[in-house]
């Protein structure tokens, strides 16, 4: 019989466990940090920020109090500033760039500083930034996700109007449904969403269903942010059982629960895959509850996608990961799974990991809206260095185009898209 | 181990740390746990006439430089606000119970000679090794005629420093102001009255800053805010100078000096030294951290000096004065480049901003991220020091002795110099 339950902490314990994985820096402490800044000639870290935040000149302003300042710094090239502040792998970013990591002192904590220095935006401003005036132009974004909000955004302040046709009932993108829950708590993503959006000029359309000929024909221009909305399949003997399932559909569940008691989880899980999306998976659901967690990769852990910050973080939860397991098949009882079985890469032998659910997390794919004349380039839409596709009036951003998969270059390819469709739309008479 | 004991004006202790009078020094309490912690002597919280005078709230200010506290420090205390009676008797038993301690007394009254005379009895009868005139105070007291109204004016000081010396046989300190344009003139005055000793500095006028919600100056006393003395690590530098102006000046030969501020290391201390001080006085270190500091004092002197192979203070006291010179007998043909140690670079480029946009050109970059590189440009770099006091990691610029082959040359020598005398 599978142990799979719902419950299985009490509801003090799931809120321990999903609240805030980052504990924010008081006053004091955001001080103390800044001061350690060297405030670099043309900081590494600048270099390392797939969005170019004048990162010396934030956390100077915080050694200065100047918080409000700090913010709009921030926000002026990053516009999703607060979520990338949680959610950016600065170990391979800013941070791993910092020149106080070769002092030896460590990096500077840029994340945690940008949280704070964002966290501070006087509340007061309905928002920062103000519009251009009107230009009588109508840009179509589809996916309310960093891609396609950044650029909405963008293009408000440029005076454009902007619809974006969002295929599920919410805004966020991954953000609201793919991003482990404790490292956006509190409905962030939402309250971020509304923050970009009080510029104006942007009209949200949820459960649509886009397609792109319409869509060219209505608007002076289209961008596209769709995200992956596929899920990589992992051809595998006994993936059709009971208790296999996408993680991203489970991430998505939980990220979506009211209660998170009321979520079914297994007593021993076994999550396929060696990415961010991996660790996610693996991570909640021990902290849901689950008793044994193991990953299982098919290669080492230099070739593991998510971060070795990443990966040492599930390993402090109790995550086993194991390296060299090729998935064989999956094994059932009574129609529920209850083993995986694995090749080693080592040696050839085989091993077999009971378990009662299994997490299939090897990666995800572009669903790429149908149109013959939109290119694709590896399954993805093939896009210039403005993000321009092979159709003069639409652009693409975000992991529906080629490039890192994460949230702070999904802002960047919508905003770096914005200017060439803003440019576009200047030289487009009438 | 060093023998770290010293003698200033006759006044024996077991080392030179000595705690300044102020608020550290105000009662026998205070005193006792000072001695306890190991401090050399004291010099209790200046005593003036009854009745006492009475202080405001807030009393303190203070400057922190990216995060760190009390780099700067400023007070606009008084004197004793307790009763003479009281503190005469305080003092009398401290040095009962602790003869081999120096205690001092700072004396401040009106500036005539009656209530001098008055007072130095009283304290006469203490037992007290010495008294320490309190020309320094700049805030209060001076409105009122005392403190730094008479350091500033080298006739009271003379003035006051005789009447003390015909009316007691105790060793006179006069403790200078550092607000004087200079120092020499209140220095030389005290040698002309007799006295044994300066201390110096005392504190320096000052606003520490001012709250920008209720454009009131701080500390604030109900909304309003009024001049202070500064005092702390930032005046060090002030200090050094002002210690070693009297301590070469020949005219001042044969007078003592006690070395005040900023000091609160054994190196601070040592540097006073070096530079003419016979002892140091400490205030604003013990206030930040308390007695205890003392411990890391005696210990890193004494370690240093045996490193040094210095036995006593004396083998070192004035030991740096033989190589303070005025500007004009510099060596301007000594030349100084900077030498970047690639391997210690962390590639900050603090250091070509800094020449780059405020001194000379002489540090070029060339590649970008990790690897990119800084080196001098030896034609341009003038060695002035800029670009190794902002680089963040220890020696990695080293200002390197260029050998140009040119002989000694002062300014005075220099054929460049309209005024110069005949070189050769």
């Amino acid at each position: 019989m599978a142990d799979i339950q719902a419950g299985r902490l009490s509801s003090a314990e799931l809120a321990e466990n999903f609240a805030d994985v980052h504990r924010p820096l008081d006053r004091a402490g955001a001080l103390a940090e800044a001061n350690r800044c060297y405030f670099c000639f043309e900081a590494p870290c600048v270099d390392a920020c797939p969005t170019g935040i004048d990162i010396p000149g934030f956390i100077r302003a915080i050694a200065t109090d100047n918080l409000g300042g700090a913010a709009l710094t921030i926000l002026k090239e990053n516009i999703f500033g607060g979520s990338c502040a949680r959610v950016c792998p600065t170990d391979i970013l800013c941070q791993g760039a910092c020149v106080r990591n070769v002092d030896g002192d460590g990096p500077l904590a840029i994340g945690l500083l940008q949280r704070h220095a964002t966290d501070h935006l006087d509340p007061s401003v309905a928002h920062p930034f103000a519009r251009a005036p009107e230009t009588g132009k109508a840009v179509a974004v589809v996916g309310a996700g960093p891609a396609g909000l950044s650029c909405s955004h963008a293009l408000a302040r440029r005076g454009h109007n902007v619809v974006v046709f969002e295929a599920r009932g919410k805004p966020g993108g991954l953000n609201e449904f793919g991003i482990a829950a404790y490292k956006l708590p509190d409905d962030f993503a939402q309250r971020e969403v509304a923050f970009i959006t009080a510029i104006g000029g942007i009209e949200i359309r949820y459960d649509q269903q886009a397609a792109l000929d319409r869509l060219r024909q209505e608007f002076d221009a289209v961008f596209l942010g769709l995200g992956q909305g596929g899920v990589r399949d992992l051809d595998l003997p006994g993936a059709d059982l009971q208790g296999v399932q996408n993680a991203v559909d489970y991430i998505a569940e939980l990220r979506q629960a009211d209660d998170l008691a009321s979520l079914p989880i297994g007593a021993s899980v076994v999550v396929i895959g060696g990415g961010n999306t991996a660790i996610d998976i693996a991570v909640q659901a021990k902290r849901l509850g689950a008793e044994d967690v193991t990953i299982a990769y098919r290669r080492g852990p230099e070739q593991m996608g998510a971060t070795p910050h990443e990966q040492a973080f599930a390993q402090t939860n109790g995550v086993r990961i194991k390296h060299w397991l090729q998935p064989l098949r999956l094994e059932g009882d009574g129609g529920a799974v209850q083993a995986a079985l694995f090749t080693s890469a080592q040696n050839g032998a085989e091993q077999s990991i009971p378990c009662d659910m299994v997490f299939k997390a090897v990666g995800q794919t572009c669903l790429p809206m149908a149109d013959d004349d939109l290119q694709l380039a590896d399954g993805r839409i093939a896009v210039d260095q403005d993000g321009r596709t092979s159709l003069p009036d639409v652009w693409a951003g975000g992991d529906c185009v080629a490039g890192e998969d994460l949230t702070v270059q999904a802002v960047q390819d919508g905003k770096r898209a914005a200017r060439a469709i803003d440019l576009y739309l200047q030289d487009k008479k009438g | 181990m060093a023998d770290l004991r010293c003698e200033i004006a006759g006044i024996k202790a077991p080392n030179p740390f000595w705690l300044a009078s102020a608020p550290p020094t105000d009662k026998a309490y205070n005193v006792e746990r000072a001695f306890k912690a190991g401090w050399g002597g004291a010099v209790w919280k200046t005593l003036g006439e009854d009745p006492p005078i009475v202080n405001t709230t807030s009393r303190y200010g203070a400057v922190a430089v990216n995060g760190q506290r009390m780099v700067g420090f400023n007070n606009i205390e008084l004197i004793t606000d307790r009763p003479l009676d009281v503190n005469l008797m305080e003092i009398k038993q401290i040095k009962r119970d602790w003869p081999d301690r120096a205690v001092l007394v700072s004396l401040m009254v009106p500036c005539e000679e009656a209530p001098w005379k008055k007072i130095l009895a009283a304290v006469e009868d203490t037992g007290a090794d010495g008294v320490e005139l309190n020309f320094g105070c700049p805030h209060g007291m001076s409105e009122r005629g005392m403190g730094s109204a008479v350091g500033q004016v080298p006739e009271y000081v003379e003035m006051v420093t005789r009447w003390c010396k015909a009316a007691t046989r105790m060793p006179v300190f006069v403790k200078l102001t550092p607000n004087v344009t200079n120092i020499q003139a209140p220095a030389r005055a005290a040698k002309a009255g007799g006295a044994d000793a300066v201390s110096l500095i005392n504190t320096v006028n000052s606003i520490v800053s001012v709250d920008l919600d209720s454009m009131a100056p701080t500390p604030t006393v109900d909304g309003k805010g009024s001049h202070g003395g500064y005092c702390g690590p930032a005046v060090k530098p002030i200090a050094l100078h002002l210690v070693a102006q009297i301590a070469r000046d020949p005219e001042c030969a044969g007078m003592a000096i006690s070395g005040i501020g900023g000091i609160e290391t054994w190196r601070d201390s040592a540097e006073f030294i070096a530079l003419g001080s016979h002892g140091i006085q400490v205030c604003t270190g013990a206030m930040h951290y308390g007695f205890k500091i003392v411990d890391d004092m005696i210990d890193g002197l004494n370690n240093w000096m045996d490193g040094k192979g210095y036995r006593r203070l004396a083998d070192f006291h004035g030991a740096a004065l033989a190589n303070l010179v005025d500007w004009q007998d510099l060596n301007i043909n000594a030349e100084l480049v900077a030498r970047i140690d690639q391997d210690k670079c962390i590639k900050c480029g603090l250091c070509h901003i800094a020449c780059q946009d405020t001194a000379h050109q002489a540090i070029a970059v060339s590649g970008r991220g990790p690897a990119r590189r800084f080196e001098t440009i030896d034609a341009e770099c003038v060695g002035c020091n800029l670009c190794a006091h902002v680089c963040p990691v220890e020696d990695c610029i080293a200002m390197t002795p260029v050998d140009n082959g040119k002989p000694y040359m002062n300014w005075t020598q220099d054929p460049r110099n309209p005024h110069a005398s005949a070189a050769e």
